[in-house]
Order: C-alpha cells, then structure tokens, then sequence
C-alpha cells in the first residue's frame, strides 16, 4: 500500500519533471525485490579462454524470429558475414562472429532451423568495412549501418521482449548499466577502459532515437556516471533494480503503442568498437560462478563459445551439475555440447538436486537453515546478510494451485499486480493482460516471482506465452 | 532414512502404470511425498526456486492452532466435569490430568472423524483426477473441531465435513479453487441444518442444568438481554459471572477450540512471524470488531449495547475468526490494499450480527463468509484502481 503509493508519487514526479526537462538525470530507490546471496561470485581477475573450435549461432536465442538462412553448408565466412536474416523484417542480419566455415545446419521438426554450426579456424579475417564517423551520420545512415553489420539483434524492444523493430520509432533507448541478478558480472570491472566505445555508441543511439537516451547505473559506479550525452538515473536497492525492465517503470513506463529499445551495457561497447573500428569484434567477458566452479573469475569468450571450452577442467565435479548459460534466474539449462547464448554475460554452474530429501532433515519440514527463502518459514532471515548459500536445482515441492497472496508482490517493483496479470496471462485473457500492464515487463522481470512462488509455478514461461499472444492479436 | 526410501522405491513399481495397484498412485505419492521431498528439478524458468512449498506453508497453520487444541481439550473437560458434578463454581485447575483425558476423550472423537470423513473424500478426488492429494485439507480438518461444540454428535461431524468438503470445494476443483471457507462452511451447514443442536441452552454442558443457570455460553446469555427474560439482571452480574480474564483465557464455555483469546493471539503471533496468517486482516479485523463495538455503546439503550467493547474481542470465536479463518489466503481478498477493507469489513459485521441479531448469538462465523463472498468485489475495485492509474498515465503525458 505504501510502496504503491511511493510508486504513484515517484510517477507524478517524473511526470512534473518531465515537463521541465528531458535531461534531467534522477536518483530512485527500488524497495522491493531480493538478493539471492549464492556461494561462487567471481574473483575480479581475467583469464583468457582457448577460441572454441566450432562456434554456434542460434535462431532461438532470438525470440520469435523466423529465419532464412544466407549460407549453405561448406560455404567460407569471414567475421561479420551474414548467416542468416528475419524473414519478417528482412534487413535485420545475423552475422558470424567467427571466421572459417559453416559445418552444419541443425534442423528440428518441420525443417525449423535450430542452430548454424561454424568450425572456426582462428583468423582475425573481418569482413571489409570502414569506421563511421557517428557526428557527421544521419540517423538513416547509423540505422542502416547497424542492421548491415549484424549488430542490430543486439538491441532490444520493449514491449514483447523480442529483438526491436527497425521501422517503428523508439519514445527512448534505456540501457542498464549493472546487473543484480545473483552472481551477476561487475561491468564497471568488465567494461573499464572501454568508456570511448560507449560514448561513441551512446552518441549514434542519441541521435536514433532524437536524444533520449537513459543509462541506469548503480549509486556506486565509476565508469557509467561520467558518459556523456544521456540521462544518467541512478538506482539503488536490491535485485531486481539491476532490471532495464524496472529502471524504464520508474522512469518512463511505457503505455500501449509506445516502444522503447533497450541494449545490454556489454553489447553496447561492441557496438561502440564497431562504430569506431569498424570491425564487429564478437566478444565478451563473462562471469564464470556458482557454487560448482573451482576457481569463480571472469573470462574473455566469442559469442557462441561451446559451454564445455568454458568450463571444462573448471568445475569440481562432484556429483551432478547443471550448467546455466546466463544467471541461475532467467539462464538457459545447457548440455557439455550446448553454447553460450548469443545475449549471455554470465554461465553458473550449481548442482543437479534430483536427490530425495526425507522430509525431516533436508526436506520440507526439516529446520532448513541450508536453504534460502524469502518467507519466514525458513531460518533465512535470522542469518547474518554475509552467509552465502548453496543451491540445487531441486523445486523443494509440487507445482499447486495459487493459495499464498502477497508473496510475490514483495519482489516485485512495479506498479502492477503481479498475480493478477500472471492469471490473465494464464487464461489468454488479452483485454486484462493489456489492462493489468503487460506492455511494460518482460519474462525476465517475472524471474524472481518465479523463484518465491509457493505454487512451483513456471512463471516466466506463462508471461512469455502472454507476451507471445499480445504480439499476434494486438501489435 | 534410506532404508525408508529404498521400501518406497520397492514398492513404486506396484502403483505405476499398469502395476497391480495403479488406481491407487494417488495415494502412494501422498505418502511418498509426505516422506520425502520428490526429486524434481527445474526444467523451466528459473533454476533454483525458493524453499517454501504448500506442505510447509500449511503444517505451519496446523502448528499454530496447537495450542488452541491443547487448551479446547482441557476446557472441554473441565466444564464435562462441571456438567458431571454439577457444581458451576468448581476450581478451574483442580484435577488437570482428569479434565485433560476427559476432554482428550470427546474432543479426539472429534477430530479423528473431520480428519477421516475429509480426506476419505479427498483422496477420491485425487484418485480420480490422477494427483497426489492437495494440502488444503490438512488444516480444514483440524478446523472444523475447533468449532464444533464439545458434545456435537459425531455422526454431525461426519456429515458436515463431507457437505464441506464436496459442496465448499471438490465442485469448485479443490484446494485454491473454493469460494468460502472450507471449515466454516461445515460449521454453517451443521448451524442451519441441526439448529438445536448448535445452540441455545443445550449444548454446552452436556445438556445438564447447572445451578438454576442454564449452560449457554456467554454470547447466549447476553443475548438474553435482548429479549424479556434475561438469564441475567445486570451487566455487573454478567461481568462476574464471565470476567475479563476468564473470558481473555478462555475459561468459559464455548465451542473446543475458540474460548480461548490467549492461545489464539499464540497463535497468531507464530503465523504472523512466518507470514502464513496476514497482519493486515487479522490487525484491522479487531479493528473492525472494535470500532462496532464502541459505536453501539455510542447507542445504548440495554445492557448488551453497553457491553464494554473490548468484552466483545475476547468472547465467543471473534478472535479465532480474526485469526484462523479470515486469514484463509483462498478465501480472503488477496491485494494487499483490498485485504484491509476485508478484514475492517468481517469485523465490523461479526458484531453487528452479534449484538443487533439474537437469532444469531455469535455473528462472526456469518460475517466471514459473507466477507468471503464480497471479496473479490473488494479486490475488483482495488485492480481497478490500478488499472485507472496507468490509463491515466498516458492522458497526463
């Protein structure tokens, strides 16, 4: 009641700010939410990973695409050749990140394109092109340089969540500049000295989207408050306020019809070095945690590494485990021969918990003070803030019917009734979806929901089957 | 506890598809599953998910109504010995280990049967839907001997619960699904159907006249004062009769579990620490009781309108209400905004059904689950407002 009224009131404060100025910057503190604190941060040291010999690039880490491919098997590429584009937006291109050949196309049911696998055989052959003198560009020419060079799918649309949509006007471009998922990369660790990259990727944003451009940084950051050219805001409190999804409520929700894109901070950088350069250098420094890894660090990887050329001889290996491309909330579960997903700043590995816990001492009525929870059924809340867990994959119950209320509301920053919004999107209920606010989330916003909810229930699933439907019917 | 595990692993094979007991899986992974968390992983979403689960969740309520049980039972047996006896002013702590296997004897009864008859009933449902039993009942069943008065005949137990069970719940899809409360549904069916034997003079004693004065409770001899033959002839004479201690601790006559406030703010306060029971209701159903209660002493005019309000807190099953069965998360509005309103609300009327309805000598079973019915109006306008805030949003910019 309180925190609504506080989110109402921050609203009317943006709302007369507004007025005043578009480039005032401003300081919010996120109040709900939770820090799930997980033993296995990575150590702020960097080691470089052999290039992986085969390299995958994959329709499904882009939501909703349908693709059509460039190449054909046994064709040479060279890094920056396009593989494949959208269909539905044809000149959105999907470039290699890699050069050497394309091994193989992996087809599921009905042909549907799965992966395009590349043997990469190590040259630093780019495809040719020039740095862009991002000043002296008009927004058309930056557009189309961004979708010609591939770098396009790394910018991101709200609402639907899904790679944005070049030919509709963005109302702003939001960019997160830290993450507060649980062991989540340091970006002022990973991105310190590449301030020149961002700035000059801020500028050609700035002018995509007629000058407003938002940075959410962290109160503490050293690198992001300095850029220039943008709304710095700054947020505070605890996970998710690391959410470009939560920093836009706040700032400047999105209502229906409106669009705003988003752009990981990471992916910004190599845009950046694009526009500089003009080489499209694919990529990144991971976060390399979690409990099951021998030695936390971070580590320089190409997008669509194999997971097995990052962590193999790393992990400790006792029992099983599971490997996560991304954060242990919204991450995808790999295989030894699975990828690094294309958007992934981070893979944690935790163990398997497909043990039977007797009910009395690790199950569900046992004192529980290994496990963490936000309710204060368990012993979670009377350990100091410095004790570190160790969490399996186990779902420590049954998926049930909605009984608890108001669990979810805690984690859950924004002025929308979750529960009430997940039932909608349940029942495909388009009218109370688009009424309850389901322009402004993403599945990822739902991940802690997804993590405290006494049902077992799969919430970001349910929000992304929602989001889908909203996409056909309404957008 | 392997040996335990390897047993269930033995016998699975007979429970699985086309094993000799497959009908009955149901039931196998009701019990497997109370024994042990299953090994069920994440597939989906996100990888690691929280430590609380409904089987936690609920076994905390049951925990929480413990001490209300412990105390219903000597109560229970202390006022079997008063009817026995026949003596109203026998000392309340003389012969604990008497009263307490006196009351044990009926109360137990009492509670065996609700468990019995309600999850005989569920595990039909389970066995007929294919899943493992829901969790629901687990606290319904020790509910509804909490209510029930102490010599309610055990057949009307049986009945009620399974009326309750079927027409509160199974029709609606079960645990999460019912629209009113599960255990006052049992109590209202048994209150409308067997009216003599939920109240008036009856009951409460076994049916024995005690002294002149009749064993009602002492929501029915206030009510008395409503009408032309009050049992008593002032409220100081009510007053000694029912003191504010006797009344707070529940040393009173009064269904098993509800005379005693004490043990049920206990328990409140275990469910409120957890979190299970909502501060919010049960906070502002006192609230709510109160605010009547001083208005009609605003009013006056008898003596039960001027009845000090605080009486009306710790008398009768207001505070087991407030605490037990508002809070029912399923039944109760669920935004946090909207669960204020419905606790007031429930409070509210539970008196004024109380005081201004002598039919009725205790309202606050019929105010919850009238509150149980409006709540999701309630809740409607609360998701409305919501909604009109971000309407508004884009007019304003």
């Amino acid at each position: 009641m309180l925190l609504t009224k506080g989110g109402a009131i921050v609203i009317f404060l943006i709302l007369s700010v507004k007025l005043k100025t578009n480039c005032m910057s401003q300081t919010v503190s996120i109040r709900k939410g939770l820090d799930i604190r997980l033993v296995g941060e990575a150590a702020k040291q960097t080691r470089d990973v052999a290039p992986s010999s085969t390299i995958c690039l994959s329709p499904l880490d882009f939501h909703g695409l349908n693709p059509k491919m460039v190449v054909k098997e046994g064709e040479a590429v060279k890094i920056g050749d396009p593989i494949f584009y959208d269909k539905v937006n044809e000149n959105i291109k999907f470039c290699s990140p890699v050069a050497g050949t394309v091994r193989s196309i992996v087809r599921g049911e009905k042909r549907k394109i799965l992966q395009v696998l590349i043997d990469n055989n190590g040259q630093q052959d780019y495809k040719a092109a020039s740095p862009v003198n991002v000043e002296n560009s008009s927004a058309e020419q930056l557009l189309e340089t961004l979708l010609s060079a591939g770098l396009w799918p790394f910018v991101k649309q709200r609402p639907l969540d899904v790679v944005a949509d070049p030919t509709k006007t963005p109302k702003a471009v939001f960019i997160s500049t830290f993450d507060s998922a649980p062991l989540a990369p340091d970006y002022d660790y990973v991105l310190a000295g590449r301030e020149n990259d961002l700035q000059t990727a801020i500028n050609a944003f700035a002018k995509l989207a007629g000058g407003k451009v938002h940075l959410g940084v962290n109160p503490n950051s050293k690198i992001f408050s300095g850029l220039k050219n943008a709304q710095i805001n700054k947020y505070s409190g605890k996970h998710p306020a690391g959410n470009v999804g939560v920093q836009i409520h706040h700032v400047n929700p999105i209502n229906k019809g409106e669009f705003v894109w988003t752009v990981n901070v990471q992916d910004l950088a190599i845009i950046g070095h694009y526009l500089n350069t003009g080489k499209f250098v694919a990529k990144r420094t991971i976060a390399v945690t979690g409990s099951e890894v021998s030695t936390p660090q971070y580590a320089n990887v190409t997008i669509g590494s194999t997971m097995s050329s990052i962590l193999s001889g790393q992990t400790k290996g006792a029992g099983q485990e599971r490997w996560i491309s991304g954060n242990v909330l919204t991450g995808d579960k790999k295989d030894a021969d699975g990828y690094l997903g294309y958007y992934h700043n981070h893979v944690t590995v935790i163990p398997e918990g497909n043990q039977y816990k007797f009910f009395l001492t690790t199950g569900w009525l046992g004192l529980g003070f290994d496990k963490f929870s936000n309710s204060r059924l368990f012993p979670t809340f009377l350990m100091p803030s410095s004790k570190k867990f160790v969490l399996d994959t186990n779902t420590n119950g049954e998926e049930r019917a909605f009984v608890v209320t108001g669990e979810l509301d805690r984690v859950f920053p924004f002025d929308i009734l979750p529960m009430q919004l997940i039932k909608a999107a349940i029942t495909n209920d388009i009218d109370g979806m688009e009424n309850l606010g389901i322009y402004e989330v993403a599945p990822e916003d739902f991940a802690l929901c997804e993590y405290v909810c006494t049902t077992k229930v799969n919430i970001q699933e349910k929000i992304r089957e929602g989001l889908d439907l909203i996409g056909r019917e309404c957008m | 506890m392997k040996f335990l595990e390897n047993i269930l692993h033995k016998v699975e094979p007979n429970f699985e598809k086309g094993g000799k007991y497959e009908k009955f899986y149901p039931v196998y992974e009701t019990l497997a599953t109370f024994a042990f968390t299953p090994k069920l992983v994440t597939e989906k979403g996100a990888h690691i998910r929280d430590g609380v689960d409904l089987k936690r969740t609920m076994m905390t309520v049951i925990i929480a109504m413990i001490p209300c049980l412990i105390f219903g039972i000597y109560n229970t047996g202390h006022w079997e010995m008063v009817g026995q006896l026949g003596d109203r002013g026998l000392d309340y702590f003389s012969n604990p280990l008497d009263k307490f296997l006196a009351g044990a004897l009926i109360v137990l009864p009492i509670v065996v049967v609700s468990y019995g008859v309600g999850l005989g009933i569920e595990f039909i449902f389970a066995m007929k839907h294919g899943h493992g039993l829901h969790e629901g009942f687990l606290v319904s069943g020790m509910l509804i001997p909490l209510t029930m008065p102490a010599d309610v005949p055990l057949w009307m137990v049986g009945v009620a619960t399974a009326f309750a069970v079927l027409i509160g719940k199974e029709i609606f899809g079960g645990t999460g699904m019912n629209v009113v409360n599960i255990a006052l549904t049992a109590r209202a069916f048994l209150f409308f159907a067997y009216p003599t034997s939920m109240s008036g003079d009856k009951v409460w004693l076994a049916g024995k006249e005690v002294d002149g004065v009749s064993g009602a409770t002492a929501l029915g001899d206030l009510a008395s004062f409503m009408s032309d033959k009050p049992v008593f002839n002032s409220l100081s004479e009510f007053s000694q009769e029912y003191t504010v201690w006797e009344a707070f601790a529940g040393m009173i006559p009064g269904s098993v579990g509800e005379t005693s406030t004490l043990m049920c703010l206990i328990g409140a306060g275990l469910l409120i620490l957890t979190g299970v029971g909502s501060l919010r209701i049960i906070l502002s159903f006192f609230i709510g009781g109160y605010a009547m209660a001083l208005l009609l002493n605003v009013v006056g005019g008898n003596a039960y309108l001027d009845l000090p309000a605080h009486y009306h807190l710790i008398l009768g099953g207001f505070a087991f209400g407030a605490v037990f069965m508002a809070t029912d998360p399923v039944t109760a509005a669920q935004t946090e905004t909207g669960k204020i309103l419905y606790g007031f609300l429930g409070g509210l009327i539970a008196i004024l059904i109380r005081v201004l309805n002598p039919a009725y000598p205790e309202g606050v079973m019929l105010a919850i689950l009238f509150m149980n019915i409006m709540a999701p109006t309630i809740d409607h306008f609360v998701v409305q407002a919501n909604i009109k805030r971000r309407l508004k949003r884009v007019k304003t910019a």
